[in-house]
């Protein structure tokens, strides 16, 4: 009995001493009362989060861990090269990065937690991070409750626009629309709709849905598979028979690599019928096999081949920190650019401020790797060039098209008629 | 004599209250962010000690304890959203295709009512399954594979109609919980007050159950099934009992884990999570009802610890727990302590024991 009672004593020991160290560990990162902390996190941080001394430490969020750990990772990299680079050139407002790297583990109420801690212990100056919509959404309301920002660098199916959020992809009428309307346009008007089974491809969908409608073409099919899906005989046998002009992929991830080899050993080639990937790119083709998608297309902002001096530049840097195989992609690049609005808004603003660097960025341009980019003070996404790129036999997306100018981020298609009454016309 | 004073003082009852108490007392030397943690952490403990009624006492390993859990989240989140959009549609819908309230989401308006669903669905559910694989007498390996097919089917169905239940995005982006709102620090510290509290009723429930007759028997079903049987108790009635109170508690602990984490979406409930949640258990020591407490607080605030000290290669640090705690504590922390206790009681009494042993 004595010993098992001095089991529960050890416990007990345990946690109070695990509590103590935590709370020390937290009066000593903040150096203020637990009962100041609540004060401070909801008003005083706001006059300056994240500057300290001679540092503004700013949150990178991506999962480094888990099934978005391979696509996330090159994004945070990216984004570590922009603090480099910021860093070498005297910093912002005269202080020195310092990056808060964290592990959003690709489980969403990950993201939210360290976004909380992020905001909460580090006070960091802004977040750049977050790669599925499931991990932004889960943030949200993070960064709205502590008035925090957060760069989100990857395109996505619009419907939102976030005050404490910056878009750095692209919203629906800066990908979709514009490659719908391109396919229409050079390839035929039958459309296959393939997509994985979560947010991004559905709403996307039933975007494209209504867009067809509206154009008089004509959609032949639509199929999901679970994340992680790899057996397409089913859905490719469908395709066979009904033939459609264009497939529009939506598939997301090891799904592509799968769908792309039993496409091609279906005797499929790009010659037949023409594939367009919107979350295909050049570090995706590395997994599935340029051989294999060669001919098919895409549509993005950017590609490693864009023809601007600033991408020379970035392509060079990149690899020469990560490696000559290393190459760079949309989302990557929008990571890198979104480091660098938020550092000229921020001089601009003259402060850390969020309520002033956002006030600050409205209309802000930088000469990005893609082109010119500005902020829309509106709704916080960016203006963007679109580009629909054919995939070639090393890999790389060469361009096929581009929009003359950047185009006007519009993530709830307020533009466009048929997509006026798309919640109506989806209910039919 | 000394002896017996220490007994008296730190028997432990008085342990565990001292424990609770200290709990209770966290949020004054804990900041919020860390208060929110914990409070999360307590949370899970809460379905480990229904998922150790279940499996360290009657044997049945549940594999889907996930959507049980999910159930009970869904259900308070579906209200919480419902809140913060003042009765009209939620966002996902309204672009998801839907003009107006789905019959299903109408009752979650009133959040009494959310509430008692978010503990009488995961019941109902587990009652369902129980009674028709336990009456069977489906048990043992394939009860295990039949409650993880049961999270695919589920996790399957909520990713796909996103347009009731937000697809893989889950429900999040709340706002007030009966007026107050759920992100200020105030209404969290009453969170965390609160999941406290039901954690102390949900242990001392249970150790009053297993303590009992009633606990006796179901060892007994777990040793012996057949030999329960024979004697004249209904395991299935006994097994189907213990599934469902152990799937309500893990829809209390879900709604507690909305209210706090402010997010619940399909990966939260799915596989791995299902499986994590029997680690949390094996790791403390089965059959103990302290020790799922200790294995899920610590295997999650582990977690916290390591991928904030180590964002890179934490994953590793918590393999490697989890391998050292497998191989060298098979019956899991609490059983490191049962161990030396024998070991100290074996030598205390040894000349006996080897009398006994003469004798046998």
């Amino acid at each position: 009995m004595r010993k098992q009672n001095f089991f529960y004593l050890l416990i007990l020991g345990l946690l109070a001493s695990f509590m103590v160290a935590c709370s020390a560990a937290d009066n000593a990162a903040n150096a203020t009362d637990p009962e100041e902390e609540a004060v401070d996190a909801t008003e005083e941080s706001d006059s300056n989060e994240g500057s300290d001394g001679d540092t503004i430490k700013v949150g990178i969020l991506h999962s480094l861990s888990g099934t978005m750990a391979i696509s996330e990772t090159s994004v945070q990299q990216a984004e570590l090269l922009a603090i480099k680079e910021i860093n070498e050139n005297g910093g912002v407002l005269g202080k020195q990065l310092e990056p808060v790297i964290e592990d959003g583990a690709s489980d969403w109420p990950t993201f939210a937690e360290k976004a909380n801690k992020l905001l909460q212990q580090d006070e960091v100056a802004t977040i750049f991070g977050g790669w599925t919509s499931a991990s932004r959404k889960a943030m949200l309301p993070v960064v709205e409750e502590h008035n925090g920002l957060l760069f989100y660098p990857v395109q996505y199916e619009g419907m939102e626009a976030s005050p404490n959020i910056f878009y750095t992809g692209a919203a629906p009428n800066q990908q979709i629309v514009p490659a719908v309307d391109w396919l229409l346009e050079n390839r035929g008007d039958s459309f296959f709709l393939l997509g994985s089974d979560y947010v991004f491809p559905r709403t996307a969908n039933a975007a494209i849905r209504a867009q067809l409608d509206n154009e008089g073409a004509e959609l032949v099919g639509e199929e999901y598979t679970p994340l992680g899906h790899t057996d397409y005989n089913t859905v490719i046998a469908k395709i066979k028979n009904e033939n459609p002009d264009v497939i529009f992929n939506t598939l997301n991830g090891d799904s592509n690599v799968a769908f792309f080899k039993q496409l091609k050993d279906a005797g499929i080639s790009s010659d037949d019928m023409t594939v367009l990937s919107v979350s295909v790119a050049e570090e995706e083709i590395k997994g599935i096999g340029a051989d294999v998608i060669e001919g098919h297309l895409t549509s993005w902002n950017y590609y490693q081949t864009t023809d601007t001096p600033e991408n020379e530049e970035f392509v060079a840097n990149y690899q020469e920190e990560y490696g000559e195989d290393a190459v760079t992609a949309d989302p990557i690049e929008a990571g890198y650019f979104g480091v660098y609005l938020w550092a000229q808004a921020v001089e601009e603003a003259g402060t850390t401020n969020v309520d002033e660097v956002r006030e600050a960025a409205k209309g802000i341009s930088y000469e990005a790797p893609n082109g010119t980019v500005t902020i829309d003070g509106d709704n916080q996404h960016v203006y963007k060039t679109v580009r629909i790129g054919e995939v070639q036999s090393d890999g790389m997306i060469s361009e096929l098209w581009q929009t003359e100018e950047p185009v006007k981020p519009d993530p709830y298609l307020d533009e466009y008629d048929w997509a006026s009454d798309l919640s109506e016309s989806l209910a039919e | 004599m000394q002896n017996t004073i220490y007994q008296k003082i730190w028997s432990q009852r008085v342990i565990l209250n001292l424990i609770f108490l200290l709990l209770l007392a966290a949020p004054l030397f804990l900041s919020d962010f860390r208060l929110n943690l914990l409070g999360k952490f307590l949370a899970f403990a809460i379905l480990a000690i229904g998922l150790d009624l279940l499996w360290g006492y009657t044997g049945v390993l549940s594999l889907g304890h996930g959507i049980f859990f999910g159930l009970g989240a869904y259900c308070m989140a579906m209200y919480l959203k419902l809140e913060a959009t003042g009765g009209g549609l939620p966002d996902f819908m309204a672009w998801s295709g839907m003009s107006e309230l789905p019959l299903i989401w109408i009752p979650f308006q009133y959040p009494i009512v959310a509430i008692i669903l978010g503990i009488l669905l995961p019941a109902i559910i587990a009652f369902m399954l129980g009674y028709l694989t336990f009456r069977n007498r489906i048990s043992g390996v394939y009860f295990t594979i039949l409650s993880q097919a049961l999270v695919l089917v589920v996790v399957t169905l909520f990713v796909g109609s996103q347009n009731l239940t937000g697809g893989s995005s889950g429900l999040t982006n709340f706002n007030t919980f009966f007026g107050f709102s759920v992100n200020s620090a105030t209404t969290q510290t009453a969170f965390y007050i609160i999941t406290v509290i039901v954690l102390g009723l949900v242990f001392f429930l249970s150790r009053k159950l297993v303590k009992g007759r009633f606990g006796k028997i179901l060892v007994g079903i777990r040793d012996g099934e057949n030999r329960m049987r024979f004697l004249g108790y209904s395991p299935s009635a006994y097994k189907t009992f213990i599934y469902t109170l152990s799937a309500a508690i893990a829809g209390l602990a879900g709604m507690l884990f909305v209210l706090q984490v402010g997010i619940i979406s399909p990966t939260m409930i799915g596989i791995i999570p299902s499986i994590e949640m029997v680690l949390w258990v094996a790791l403390g020591g089965r059959g103990t009802l302290i020790g799922p407490v200790i294995g899920a607080v610590l295997v999650n605030a582990a977690k916290t610890g390591f991928s904030e000290s180590y964002p890179d290669i934490w994953t590793y640090f918590l393999g490697l727990l989890f391998v050292l705690v497998v191989v060298f504590l098979p019956k899991g922390i609490t059983g490191l302590f049962e161990k030396w206790n024998d070991r100290r009681k074996k030598q205390d009494v040894s000349s006996s024991v080897e009398v006994e042993k003469s004798y046998s």
